[in-house]
């Protein structure tokens, strides 16, 4: 047999779910083993996502699946659920799970939950460098032998152990299953109702006791586990489950589950007795340091806004040239399509493609460059560990309106634009904190809004009162943010705002290809995903501006321009703007208004150009914003100009942040429940500043 | 000042070492706090205590912020 010639169908599939605590070095223990072939999903129906990525070993094509970090597997978190649903229900072939091994004892916590779950693992002991460094010599063969599981000391930000921990998950998944010698006990009084629970179950639901095993579902219900209760029907156990647990209740004067918890970490102190030997008590000086100045009482806050500034600076200074290279390039694209297809055949596909999918997607894609500067920066902030210390920071400030610390990075990003802001939500592990905080976010006043402001503004205030306009407009935006992030936690978030606990892992270099792995993802998903329906959107967008055409007629004789206009006014999107001027009217909005604000949709700074289409002023004129700023002076008064950009400031979010909100959420719902509830609120803070603006200037 | 009696987290200074003799509070927190490490017995060194914001605490080899609300639940002497 020659292995050489093997196709990949021949090859045996095993599938490996990666567990471990958050700061284990999962992630770089997961590109060690897969490179960049990376496939990110959301987990179906949560915020939380999973990376799969392959591998070929010898004869085995090995899947791995890298599980949210988590310190255990209990029903108290979406991540912890996430992984102990991944790993029942999906059953790998093996769970490698990864531990920091200058953090033993704790890190070993999730290992005695998978034991319980009786899953055939592999033990990464990553950062195993550090360790010996620190002094801590551990007997691995002693270990391994009171685990029952292979150990692999890796260092996975050197790439080494990579082999060793492939053969190791090869020869797990093939070895035959014996049962475990080692049982994690909890003592005589819990186990004795265990096996009273056990014994119901595996009489009483058969089922459950099959897939999760009887002695695990009878753990799970003594920790009152709301998952696993929720799924038990029979009164009977039910009952003799609340027995037990208020029995064991007088007994130990605290929680079962407390006690449960304390008899792991019992075993594994045991475990860890006979085979760990910390040599050298650590000491954290050079860390301890750091943080003295990165957290300090006065100094944390001013080093963080700087570190923000400097990230924000990057991320729009240098991202202006690759952006004004693609701009050109969508620009060039357009012109040279123009020019090689003669406008007589095929006209609306022509301006289909023109007019609608290259500036659609072009105007996408020209965001890439911000994305990947963004991203990057964020992977740094994250893998050095100073994120963890920025939250600290800012989080007293951020408790008050009921976010999280780490809530004002994204925000401040969306200063920028709302699409790499909501996307850097993910920072935010609770769901109720990022789900508000992706709901406030187009309230920070993106860079694409600022195009309209600087149409307007100069159109309608004097010099020196510009300034003053323009700050103002950016405060409301804040302003409301904030007391819309508080309702939101008062109402549809509503829910202990969790108190705040977080590992502060050790300042660490990091490395370049976890960086670039970080990024790339991102980028790729960015592009996939807001691609796709961006595509979607500007076709119809297009469809509903050009159609139904104006006759050759009425076309007649008309220049350009004036055909242009002719055909805004008479498209859907021209009807419906002079349908909804009713409605716009107590703004003080007109139907021309109310058009430009729906091309707005597609993206912000569309305004100005629909705008430009109404007053039939060619694009091309140098001077054209000048001109345009005379017709609006002619129109509108200062207050109606106002309020246009606190109805744009307020509004809608553009197509790009709606698709983004869907992926991101994986839900219409929050997409279109962020749409409409802003889209009233911006009508209802318009129209009470409008109409109170009209009584004072009557007076 | 070496003191044996039982007190809230939150009244230890920068600097002290002690042991942790029982969190009270919601089995959410208690279950968390458990697996992050934070259990009756576990030895935890004060790292920083300000008047106000986090407090930041080491427990054997990794440093924890905690929010003000939990220090007051985490009984030590």
């Amino acid at each position: 047999m020659n292995r050489w010639n093997m196709t990949d169908s021949k090859l045996k599939k095993i599938t490996v779910a990666l567990a471990g605590n958050p700061n284990s070095g999962k992630t770089s223990v997961f590109n060690m083993l897969t490179g960049a072939s990376h496939h990110v999903a959301n987990y179906p129906g949560t915020t939380v996502e999973t990376v799969q990525g392959t591998c070929t070993h010898g004869d085995f094509r090995i899947v791995f699946v890298d599980l949210p970090g988590a310190y255990g597997l209990t029903a108290f978190s979406t991540e912890e659920l996430v992984a102990r649903k991944f790993i029942i229900d999906e059953k790998p072939d093996v769970v490698v799970n990864v531990i920091d091994t200058s953090n033993m004892e704790r890190n070993l916590y999730l290992t005695t939950q998978l034991i319980e779950l009786d899953m055939p693992i592999v033990l990464a002991f990553n950062m195993s460098d550090v360790a010996e460094q620190r002094g801590i010599v551990f007997d691995t063969a002693r270990l391994s032998e009171l685990l029952e599981a292979p150990i692999v000391p890796t260092v996975a930000s050197k790439t080494k152990g990579r082999i060793a921990l492939l053969d190791a998950i090869v020869v797990v998944a093939n070895a035959s299953r014996k049962p475990r010698t080692h049982r994690i006990t909890y003592g005589d009084e819990i186990e004795n109702a265990l096996s009273q629970i056990e014994l119901l179950v595996s009489a009483e639901q058969p089922a459950l006791a099959v897939k999760y095993g009887s002695r695990w579902v009878a753990l799970k219900l003594i920790e009152q586990d709301g998952d696993i209760i929720a799924k038990i029907k029979d009164t009977r156990l039910i009952d003799v489950v609340s027995d037990a647990v208020a029995k064991l209740k007088t007994i130990f004067r605290d929680d079962p589950e407390v006690v449960i918890a304390e008899r792991r970490y019992g075993f594994i102190s045991g475990a860890c007795q006979e085979s760990v030997k910390a040599t050298v008590e650590l000491t954290h000086t050079t860390s301890d340091l750091a943080d003295a100045v990165l957290t300090h009482r006065v100094f944390g806050l001013p080093i963080f806004l700087l570190m923000m500034y400097l990230i924000f600076y990057l991320t729009f200074s240098i991202a202006a040239y690759p952006m004004a290279w693609l701009e050109h390039f969508f620009n060039w694209l357009s012109v040279l399509l123009a020019s090689i297809w003669p406008a007589q055949t095929d006209n609306w596909l022509r301006s289909l493609i023109i007019d609608g999918v290259i500036p659609g997607v072009g105007g996408v894609l020209v965001f890439l460059p911000n994305i990947l500067i963004l991203f990057l920066a964020i992977a740094v902030l994250e893998d050095s560990g100073y994120m963890a210390r920025a939250a600290f920071v800012m989080d007293k400030l951020m408790h008050r309106i009921g976010l999280h610390g780490k809530s004002f990075i994204p925000m401040l990003i969306g200063f920028g634009c709302s699409v790499p802001a909501i996307m850097a939500t993910r920072v935010l592990e609770n769901k109720r904190n990022r789900l508000t905080t992706i709901m406030i976010l187009p309230l920070m006043s993106c860079g694409a809004r600022l195009t309209i402001y600087s149409l307007l503004i100069p159109a309608f205030f004097p010099q020196n009162w510009r300034g003053p306009v323009l700050w103002l407009i950016y405060l409301t935006g804040i302003v409301l943010a904030v007391i819309a992030a508080k309702v939101l936690r008062l109402t549809v978030f509503r829910g202990d705002t969790t108190d705040f606990v977080m590992e502060l892992p050790p300042y660490r270099v990091p490395t370049f290809k976890s960086l670039s792995t970080h990024t790339w993802m991102r980028c790729l998903m960015y592009l996939k995903k807001a691609g796709t329906v961006i595509l979607a959107f500007s076709i119809i967008l297009w469809v509903a501006m050009n159609y139904p055409r104006v006759s050759e007629q009425s076309a007649a004789g008309l220049s350009p321009n004036q055909i242009r206009q002719a055909q805004l006014a008479n498209s859907v999107v021209g009807r419906v703007g002079k349908a909804i001027e009713p409605v716009i009217k107590p703004l003080g909005f007109d139907w021309k208004i109310g058009t430009a604000l729906i091309g707005a949709t597609a993206a912000k700074e569309l305004f100005v150009s629909q705008l430009g289409i109404i007053y039939a002023i060619s694009s091309y004129e140098d001077a054209s914003a000048a001109t345009l700023r005379q017709h609006l002076q002619a129109d509108y008064s200062p207050l109606v100009g106002f309020c246009i950009m606190l109805f744009c400031l307020i509004s809608s979010p553009c197509i790009a942040t709606i698709a983004i909100t869907r992926s991101e959420t994986s839900s219409w719902f929050w997409a279109a429940f962020q749409f409409f509830s802003l889209t009233v609120l911006a009508y209802i803070i318009t129209l009470v500043v409008y109409q109170i603006g009209s009584l004072v200037i009557a007076l | 000042m070496e003191t044996t009696i039982t007190r809230p987290l939150s009244q230890v200074a920068e600097g002290q070492i002690v042991n942790i003799i029982k969190i009270v509070g919601g089995r959410g927190l208690r279950v968390r706090l458990t697996a992050m490490g934070l259990l009756s017995g576990t030895q935890v060194t004060v790292v920083h205590n300000g008047r106000s914001g986090p407090f930041v605490i080491s427990v054997k080899n990794s440093k924890m912020a905690l929010g003000r609300g939990i220090v007051d639940k985490i009984m030590v002497s």
